[in-house]
């Protein structure tokens, strides 16, 4: 049975938005709050899945809002690569959602304690749906507005002073990069007259090649500030630690990729042939690196794992520099296994500030025997995040490597060395994680001598306070249903990367999405 | 497509002034260059449509040339709206870290002055104003009668005394 897309595409959107509403109506009243919630997303997950199947055998889902033909209405776009984003996201954001709610429930809500939480979060979950389907610029650029002012109150929730400072440089950063795509989308307007994404695409490469290239730089300059590239990075790792664990989890798994997204979109469609190639290649190869770094360098978990998160984001542009099919499809199944593996392991982290009473390795000690499931949690997902095969990393990077080695210039071997590095790297930060707050005895916390915690770096904001509190099964069960998760994508890694590769055909042909928004041609 | 030169040089002395005062370390200030940058941007987007042109509002007719754009005005007004929402979040933001910059964390201490109170507390400093008011109504009529009574005075005197109201007294 194929429902009609017009009804379910626009529903993405709708359901959170009336759920926003109604969990604000609710106000104190938490359970309905919650229940509202959770259906919603429950529901937008079901519907991505539905619109999976249907695209992936019918073909790009389009929806003119409203009844306007595509250059004058509002246009929604399904494609495969929406489609899995949009299933992804919306697993993520229920997992994290049943978490905080487990944490609220734990904690007489302490930790998140104003009703504008669930309203909050479901304007957030609609602003990034709506980014995944728009089909011209300017409702990406609206769907991103939805996303950020949600983040910023998210992010300053409870308003305490860390927060607040935190929450300015995150604010600034974020209003720039969004004055800069509006200024984009402004100068696309004047120079093809037109927000619509595939009428943009199919006018663009007609303009002179210096005007590409500046409409170009300006969009990716924008994006990159969102996706926490190298320079434009450096806000990330002070704001995303100092929110609660939920909101660095989501934050962490979803924010940053929507940046991807809309990068894979504008490197794709509108500018294919881009001669950005070699200098993307140097932003990712500098994001790798100096990330990974940084991370090295972290005493605080949450830190070192925004850290890693940054240095991850090199791979995704490296893949989308290089902009041949297997590449992309790489790409496209590296963004899939970082948004689950980064956002469980920004849950674990979660977990063990709960247990050990801090996120600071220089004051965990014994969680092994304190929490051997939260061990188990944090262990295999760290594994995943460090590439070691079977897992899902490795096949990602493995993939991104062939794509590299089938291109075999000396700049993508260069890539491909700086990615191993930055893996192995990677899986060195994450196994200190385990050596000191795991496997070291909890006696052996006081005068504990080790060259591993040398030089590491303390969290400014940390004021040393140990103080544990306690679980409940809801947060255990949600961080296992994520891991899980990150598990079958290891599993079922063969039709999953089968799908991602049909997406990149998709989207590497872009005639396809052309065609199917004008299908009597372009006006 | 033609565009008027003043629209450009406004457009561009507000992005200078808008990123000048943006770097300065106040958030006043960064608020002042956000709208100054953001307002520039709309006049970008506007000049976007070219040259000026009759309202476009189309009766029965096609489309005519002297029309104006229409598209760039409804960015315009899209972006006009979230720059006033994200406006306003910036200003409680503001004002919120000057309270805490004044107050630090105390400002969240300042308990509620009620907190302390329980159902019985409260209705026990209820019922000791209604004792107090017959107590001086008593007084009075005693007073009235020319009758003395020093101790009972006294003592409505201390019931009357707010400050040892129960509850009350604990956040003193």
């Amino acid at each position: 049975m194929n429902l009609p897309a017009n009804i379910l595409v626009p529903l993405v959107v709708t359901i959170p938005l009336l759920g926003s509403a109604l969990t604000l109506a609710f106000g104190r009243r938490r359970p309905q709050q919650i229940a509202v919630s959770v259906f919603a997303l429950t529901m937008v997950a079901v519907i991505g899945a539905v619109l999976l199947i249907q695209v992936d055998q019918g073909g790009t889902a389009v929806v003119h809002v409203g009844g306007w033909d595509a250059p004058w209405g509002i246009v929604l776009v399904v494609d495969r690569l929406s489609a899995i984003m949009l299933l992804v996201s919306a697993l993520m954001l229920l997992g994290v959602l049943l978490f905080a709610v487990g944490q609220g429930i734990v904690d007489g809500d302490r930790e998140t304690p104003v009703s504008i939480f669930h309203p909050t979060y479901l304007v957030l979950a609609a602003g990034l749906f709506n980014a995944f389907i728009a089909g011209d610029l300017f409702n990406l650029y609206v769907g991103f507005e939805m996303l950020l002012s949600a983040s910023y109150v998210l992010l300053t929730l409870g308003g305490t002073g860390a927060r607040i400072r935190v929450g300015v440089t995150y604010i600034v950063v974020s209003l720039v990069s969004s004055i800069l795509f509006l200024s984009a989308i402004a100068l696309i307007y004047g120079a093809t007259g037109t927000v619509t994404m595939a009428l943009i695409a199919d006018r663009v490469a007609d303009l002179p090649p210096d005007v590409q290239l500046i409409l170009n730089l300006l969009l990716l300059l924008a994006f990159c500030v969102k996706a926490a590239v190298f320079p434009l990075s450096f806000w990330l790792p002070d704001s995303y630690p100092t929110a609660p664990a939920p909101v660095t989890a989501v934050f962490a798994g979803l924010l940053t990729k929507v940046g991807i997204y809309a990068i894979i979109r504008t490197q794709t469609l509108l500018f294919p042939d881009s001669v950005l190639s070699v200098p993307l290649m140097v932003v990712a190869f500098l994001t790798m690196i100096v990330g990974i770094l940084g991370a090295l360098a972290q005493a605080d978990i949450k830190r070192l794992l925004s850290f890693t998160l940054v240095s991850h984001i090199g791979y995704m542009i490296f893949g989308i520099a290089m902009g041949t099919p297997l590449a992309i499809a790489a790409t496209i199944f590296y963004v899939v296994h970082h948004i689950t593996v980064q956002t469980t392991l920004f849950l674990c982290a979660g977990l063990i500030e709960r247990v050990g009473g801090t996120t600071s390795l220089a004051r965990l000690g014994g969680l092994l025997k304190a929490a051997p499931f939260v061990a188990f949690l944090f262990f295999v997902g760290a594994l995943n995040l460090g590439g070691i095969p079977p897992f899902s990393g490795f096949l990602g990077k493995i993939a991104l490597f062939q794509a590299g080695a089938d291109i075999a210039e000396p700049v993508t071997y260069i890539l491909m060395g700086a990615g191993a590095a930055t893996s192995l790297l990677t899986l060195y930060a994450l196994a200190r994680v385990w050596n000191i707050a795991f496997w070291r005895g909890a006696g052996e916390v006081e005068d504990y001598e080790s060259p591993m915690l040398d030089a590491l770096l303390e969290d400014p904001d940390d004021e040393g306070a140990v103080t544990t509190r306690t679980i409940s099964p809801l947060m255990t069960a949600a961080t296992t249903a994520l891991l899980l998760l990150t598990v079958s994508l290891t599993v079922f890694a063969g039709p999953v990367f089968a799908l991602t590769t049909r997406a990149a055909a998709d989207i590497e042909t872009p005639a396809t999405y052309i065609d199917a928004v004008f299908p009597n041609g372009t006006p | 497509m033609s565009v008027s030169l003043t629209l450009v040089i406004v457009m561009a002395v507000m992005y200078a002034a808008g990123v000048y005062v943006m770097l300065e370390r106040s958030l006043t200030r960064v608020l002042i260059g956000f709208l100054l940058v953001g307002n520039a941007t709309n006049l970008l987007i506007f000049i976007m449509s070219g040259r000026p042109g009759n309202s476009p509002i189309v009766t029965g007719t096609a489309a005519d040339a002297a029309m104006a754009d229409p598209v760039p005005q409804v960015l315009m007004l899209t972006a006009i709206v979230i720059n006033f929402g994200i406006t306003a979040l910036i200003l409680a933001l503001i004002y919120r870290s000057w309270w805490l910059a004044r107050l630090g964390d105390e400002g969240d201490t300042l308990t509620d002055e009620h907190a302390a109170e329980t159902f019985a507390s409260t209705e026990e400093s209820f019922r000791s104003v209604t004792e107090d008011e017959a107590a001086s109504q008593e007084d009075l009529d005693a007073s009235e009668r020319g009758t003395e009574h020093e101790h009972q005075h006294g003592h409505t005197g201390e019931r009357g005394d707010p400050a040892n109201a129960p509850g009350e007294g604990m956040n003193r």
